[in-house]
């Protein structure tokens, strides 16, 4: 394999392992959200199909965090009604929890197909 | 014996609670006891006035940038608490911060605790992090700024005045599902840290989240701190100042003497009073007497340091 197919290959592998974080712009309309509230994810497991973004929104005096176990995506702080989106372009289960409150925990479950 | 001098102590705490006043926390031969803060130098007369006694203050859960409903103003509250330090009569030798020092790593908030502080007229203030001050970053921020020097992952002990004190670290491997955690490797230089010391040695442990279940169910417990406290189970007097759930509680387990330590900034629920932890909105006339600060005085001699709480009020 040449340099520059090695570098090509390299950049493809990139695209596809780069999580697309924060990006709401392409978000599909049906997107969903999440409240946060009292110190809970108010849907701790939604199932989603491909290409949804979920957008999550804090309501909480504290700050919280939408981290992904697997580090697959990791929101910053949330301060008192901030929001953050991910879209997710993979199929599987992602399972996440807020940095400050480990206990925490959310699901995501995204199907293949729409 | 120290059971019932305890005993007393939280009727003395309760007592003070209900006319929202504060106490000093003093180290008198090993264990905290507590006399009244406010009349100043009239609890002076308490304490023999030996040479080697010495007080510290504790600040904790100052959350710089807070700005929701419970306080619109938690930097009035963090200069008022400043000011209670200052005016700390004898001055404390030093003053130790129990964490989440800033509310969400906000640029600038570190360096606006640090600077306040400072303003304290006390020499040195020695912090450990809370969850707050790391989430963001791992807590690279907090460790450049703080912790440079110290062994593994900024935890740290000293001596002064014949006291043995310790700073825990017990934010920075957050699971999910997880609890406060101290991890292995501190454990074990906590092990080796104080093998050669006299069991007379009195030990001070400070640690963001409490070293003891308060209501794990809130996460306010730190889930192997048994294994840090069977470390220290041969000490005559070890005494464990912890921040994090902005409320005054204490338990006794044999020789450790557990408190918790009140916020400048707002306080929680009680354990259970509400649906979740977080910050409580409580009239406004009435949160400088939620917040505060301690002192803790140590004289040779004695059995218990005594340790006070200050509100703010």
């Amino acid at each position: 394999m040449s340099a520059s197919r090695r570098m090509l290959a390299a950049i493809v592998a990139m695209a596809v392992l780069l999580p697309t974080s924060g990006n709401v712009a392409r978000a599909q309309d049906a997107g969903a959200r999440i409240e946060i509230k009292a110190h809970g994810f108010g849907v701790p497991e939604l199932t989603v199909p491909l290409g949804t973004t979920v957008t999550w929104i804090n309501h909480d005096d504290d700050p919280h965090t939408v981290t992904s176990t697997a580090n697959v995506f990791r929101s910053p702080g949330l301060d008192t009604d901030e929001t953050w989106a991910y879209t997710f372009t993979r199929p599987g289960t992602y399972e996440y929890f807020c940095t400050l409150h480990p206990l925490m925990t959310g699901k995501v479950i995204v199907r293949s197909g729409s | 014996m120290s059971e019932r001098v305890d005993v007393d102590r939280r009727g003395f705490l309760k007592c003070m609670a209900w006319t929202g006043t504060g106490l000093l926390w003093s180290v008198s031969g090993g264990v905290l006891s507590s006399r009244l803060i406010g009349a100043g130098a009239a609890e002076a007369a308490e304490s023999p006035g030996a040479p080697a006694t010495f007080s510290f203050a504790q600040i904790s859960d100052t959350h710089i940038g807070f700005k929701g409903e419970a306080n619109r103003d938690a930097l009035a509250t963090f200069e008022a608490a400043v000011a209670r330090i200052r005016a700390l009569d004898p001055k404390p030798a030093f003053l130790i911060h129990t964490g989440d020092i800033t509310h969400t790593q906000k640029a600038g908030s570190f360096d606006i605790a640090r600077e306040g502080l400072r303003s304290a007229g006390v020499e040195r203030t020695f912090y450990v992090p809370g969850e707050h001050d790391v989430y963001a970053d791992g807590g690279a921020e907090y460790l450049e700024r703080f912790a440079t020097g110290r062994p593994g992952r900024g935890w740290q002990s000293f001596d002064y005045g014949g006291v043995h004190f310790v700073g825990l670290v017990n934010v920075l491997t957050y699971k999910a599902g997880g609890l406060g955690n101290l991890g292995a490797e501190q454990l074990e230089w906590l092990e080796r840290d104080v093998a050669g010391l006299a069991s007379s040695t009195p030990i001070v442990v400070f640690a963001h989240v409490p070293l003891w279940a308060v209501y794990p169910q809130w996460g306010w417990v730190t889930d192997d701190a048994a294994q840090a406290l069977a470390y220290l189970r041969r000490f005559g007097s070890v005494t464990v100042l912890n921040g994090h759930i902005h409320q005054i509680m204490q338990k006794v387990e044999g020789n450790v003497t557990f408190h918790t330590a009140r916020s400048t900034a707002f306080p929680q629920p009680a354990p259970g009073a509400a649906p979740s932890p977080g910050p409580m909105k409580v009239p406004a006339e009435t949160l400088r007497d939620v917040l505060g600060i301690r002192e803790v005085t140590y004289a040779p001699g004695r059995d218990r340091l005594a340790v006070v709480d200050a509100s703010l009020a």
